[in-house]
C-alpha cells in the first residue's frame, strides 16, 4: 500500500481543444506542505479542483487518502479534508458565526469549534456581524477558519494570504507552523513566492498545464543553471587589488558602487569564487552570497524548458 | 463501476434551511409577503369598483381577478428569486467550496430548491392568508375553500417556475445569461405562449389542430394555474369564457394536479442531470 496521502498517474484534463492539464503525477506524503507554483492559467487551480474531485481528469487516477476522488467512498474522506478557494465569496446577509456553523453542519464538525476558531482567526469580535460588512481580509480570515473545521489531516490553501495584511500574514504562518506541528498535509498555491520558499517541503512548478519540475528548493535549485550573486565589501582603497584578482581568476567583476564589488556567476562557480577570495582576506570587510530565491528558480523554469528534477 | 453516493436528508436540510435563513434576511420574504397581501386585499376591497361598488363582493370575482394579477406576478417574482441559485455560487466561487464538502451535487441542488421554495411557502401563505383572515368574516365555508385552493395552487405554480429557474441557473454560463434566460421564460410562458395558441386559431380558423390545442395548455404551468381556478367555480368559468374552449376532461384537478407536479418535477430532473 503507497504511503502517499496525495497520489496522482498521469492526470489530464481537456476542456475541448484546450489541455488545462497535461500528465500530471504526483506522490504527496503524509505531513508535508507541498507548494505549488506557476503563472496565471498555468493549471494550478485546475489541478487542485481535480485532486478534491469538484471536475473529473480526462486522463488518469487521483487518489486521496487510498480512495479515488471519483468513487463514492470519497465523501467521507471529504470530512477530513479542509479547503480555501482563491477569491472566495461568502454570503453577505449571514453572520461570520452563522456561515462557519453551515459549515460545520455539512461537514459534520463539532458546532463547539465554531467560537474557537473565530477566536483563532481574530474574529470573535466580529462573529454577530454580517459578513456583508467584512473586510477582504476578515473574509479570508473567515474562509480559513471554515477550512479548518473538523480538525482536517489534509488542507487545500489556495492564495491562502492573498488579501490578508503583513500581521494577519505572520499569524496565518504561525497557524500553519501549529498545523505542521500536528502532522497536518498541506498543500498551497501563492503567488508570494519569498514567503513560499520558507515553508513547503517541497514544491511543483506548473508552466502550460504540465508540472514542469517537483522537488526541494535546494534540488531544484541544483537542477537549474542559476546564477548567484556575490556582494564583496572591500577596504578603502582595495577595490583595485579585489577586482584584478578576480578577473584574474576568471570572474570580471562589475564596477565597484558603495565600496562593494558585485560578482554575478553561476552557483556551481561558487567554491572556485571563495577560492579567489581566499588569498585577498585582508582586503576584505564582508562577502554575501545571495542564493537564487524560489523567484529565480521559477522564473528559470519559466524561461526554459529544465530537465525534470525528481525528488 | 460507480456506485451512486447515498442521500443524506440532513445536508439537504442544512442546505434549505441556509436559503430560507438568507430570504429572510435580505427581506425578501416580508416584501413578497407584503405585495400579496395588498393586492389581495385591494382586488378583494376595490376590484368591482369600475362598477361603482366598493367592498367585498364574493370570492368569485376577487380569485378571477387574482389569477390574473398572480398569473403575471409569480412566475416574474419566482424566476428572478431562483435564477442565481447555482449560478450565482459559482460566480462568487462558493459552488467549489460547498461541494468540496460532503455535499453531493444532488443534495446542494435540492436543498436549494427546497430552501427557496420554503421562502415562497412562507411568503404566500403569509401574504395571502393575511388578507384570507381579513376577508374570513364576509365568506362562507365554501368560499374560503376556493380561496385556500387559490392560494395552493399559486404556490404550485410558483415552484414550477422555481423549478425552471433552478434549471437555467445550472445551464447558463454565468449570471448575466441566468438572468436573460429566466426573462426570456417569463416572456414565452406568461405573454407569448397563449398568443402563439390563439394566433394558431385565428389563422386557421380552428382547421388546424382545434381538438389538440386545448391540450396544449397543460404545457403552460400559467395556464394549468389558470384552468384550475376558473374550472373550479362556475360564476369565474362564465367570466373567463373559457368554458367554451377548455374540453371538460381538462377540468379534473387530478389531471391538472399531475400536470402542475410534473412541471415541478421535470426541469428540476433536468437540472439535476445538467448538473452532474
Amino acid at each position: 500500500m503507497s504511503s502517499s496521502v496525495i497520489e496522482l498517474r498521469g492526470v489530464g484534463k481537456r476542456f475541448g481543444e484546450v489541455c488545462a492539464v497535461e500528465d500530471a503525477s504526483l506522490a504527496i506524503a503524509r505531513g508535508e506542505i507541498f507548494g505549488l507554483i506557476g503563472h496565471n492559467g498555468a493549471g494550478k487551480t485546475t489541478l487542485f479542483r481535480l485532486m478534491l474531485g469538484l471536475a473529473p481528469p480526462t486522463a488518469g487516477t487521483i487518489e486521496i487518502q487510498g480512495k479515488r476522488v471519483d468513487g463514492a467512498a470519497f465523501r467521507e474522506v471529504r470530512r477530513q479534508i479542509g479547503y480555501l478557494p482563491e477569491n472566495v465569496v461568502l454570503w453577505d446577509n449571514l453572520t461570520g458565526l452563522e456561515t462557519l456553523r453551515f459549515f460545520a453542519g455539512l461537514k459534520g464538525a463539532d458546532r463547539a469549534q465554531c467560537d474557537e476558531l473565530l477566536d483563532r482567526v481574530g474574529l470573535r469580535a466580529a462573529a454577530q456581524r454580517k459578513v456583508h460588512g467584512y473586510s477582504k481580509g476578515m473574509r479570508q480570515r473567515l474562509g480559513l477558519a471554515q477550512a479548518l473545521l473538523g480538525r482536517p489531516a489534509l488542507l487545500f490553501l489556495d492564495e491562502p494570504t492573498a488579501g490578508l495584511d503583513p500581521q494577519s500574514r505572520r499569524e496565518f504562518y504561525v497557524l500553519l507552523a501549529e498545523l505542521r506541528g500536528r502532522g497536518v498535509t498541506m498543500m498551497l498555491t501563492s503567488h508570494v513566492l519569498a514567503e513560499m520558499q520558507e515553508r513547503v517541503d517541497r514544491l511543483a512548478i506548473m508552466r502550460n498545464g504540465r508540472i514542469a519540475a517537483v522537488g526541494t528548493l535546494a534540488g531544484l535549485r541544483d537542477g537549474i543553471d542559476l546564477r548567484l550573486r556575490a556582494d564583496i565589501r572591500v577596504r578603502p582603497g582595495a577595490a583595485p587589488t579585489v577586482q584584478s584578482a578576480l578577473a584574474a581568476a576568471g570572474f570580471p567583476p562589475a564596477e565597484p558602487q558603495d565600496g562593494a564589488v558585485r560578482i554575478v556567476c553561476l552557483r556551481r562557480e561558487k567554491m572556485a569564487l571563495l577560492g579567489a577570495l581566499a588569498p585577498l582576506m585582508a582586503d576584505l570587510e564582508d562577502v554575501q552570497l545571495r542564493e537564487p530565491s524560489l523567484e529565480d528558480i521559477f522564473l528559470g523554469h519559466a524561461a526554459s524548458e529544465p530537465p525534470r528534477v525528481q525528488p | 463501476m460507480r456506485r451512486p453516493a447515498r442521500i443524506s436528508p440532513r445536508q439537504i436540510v442544512l442546505v434549505a434551511a441556509k436559503e430560507l435563513r438568507e430570504r429572510i434576511r435580505d427581506f425578501w420574504v416580508l416584501a413578497v409577503a407584503l405585495v400579496f397581501a395588498a393586492f389581495a386585499l385591494l382586488i378583494a376591497y376595490f376590484g368591482a369598483a369600475q362598477q361603482g361598488a366598493i367592498g367585498f363582493r364574493g370570492i368569485e370575482v376577487t380569485i378571477a381577478s387574482l389569477t390574473s394579477l398572480v398569473i403575471y406576478l409569480i412566475p416574474v417574482i419566482v424566476l428572478l428569486l431562483g435564477y442565481d441559485a447555482v449560478a450565482g455560487e459559482r460566480e462568487r466561487g462558493s459552488l467549489d467550496l460547498l461541494l468540496s464538502l460532503p455535499l453531493t451535487r444532488f443534495e446542494l441542488l435540492l436543498g436549494k430548491f427546497l430552501g427557496l421554495a420554503a421562502a415562497l411557502a412562507v411568503s404566500t401563505l403569509a401574504g395571502f392568508g393575511l388578507a384570507g383572515a381579513a376577508i374570513a368574516h364576509q365568506a362562507d365555508a365554501a368560499a374560503l375553500y376556493h380561496y385556500a385552493r387559490f392560494v395552493l395552487s399559486a404556490l404550485a405554480m410558483g415552484m414550477a417556475f422555481l423549478s425552471m429557474a433552478v434549471m437555467v441557473s445550472v445551464m447558463a454560463a454565468d449570471r448575466a445569461r441566468a438572468s436573460g434566460a429566466a426573462i426570456a421564460l417569463w416572456f414565452f410562458f406568461v405573454l407569448v405562449f397563449d398568443l402563439g395558441l390563439l394566433g394558431v386559431l385565428v389563422f386557421t380558423g380552428g382547421r388546424v389542430g382545434g381538438d389538440v390545442l386545448p391540450y396544449l395548455l397543460l404545457a403552460n404551468p400559467a395556464d394549468v394555474f389558470r384552468i384550475l381556478n376558473v374550472f373550479g367555480m362556475e360564476g369565474v368559468k362564465t367570466l373567463y369564457g373559457l368554458a367554451t374552449v377548455v374540453p371538460p376532461a381538462l377540468a379534473d384537478p387530478w389531471v391538472l394536479g399531475a400536470a402542475m407536479l410534473a412541471w415541478i418535477v421535470a426541469p428540476l430532473a433536468i437540472a439535476t442531470w445538467r448538473f452532474k
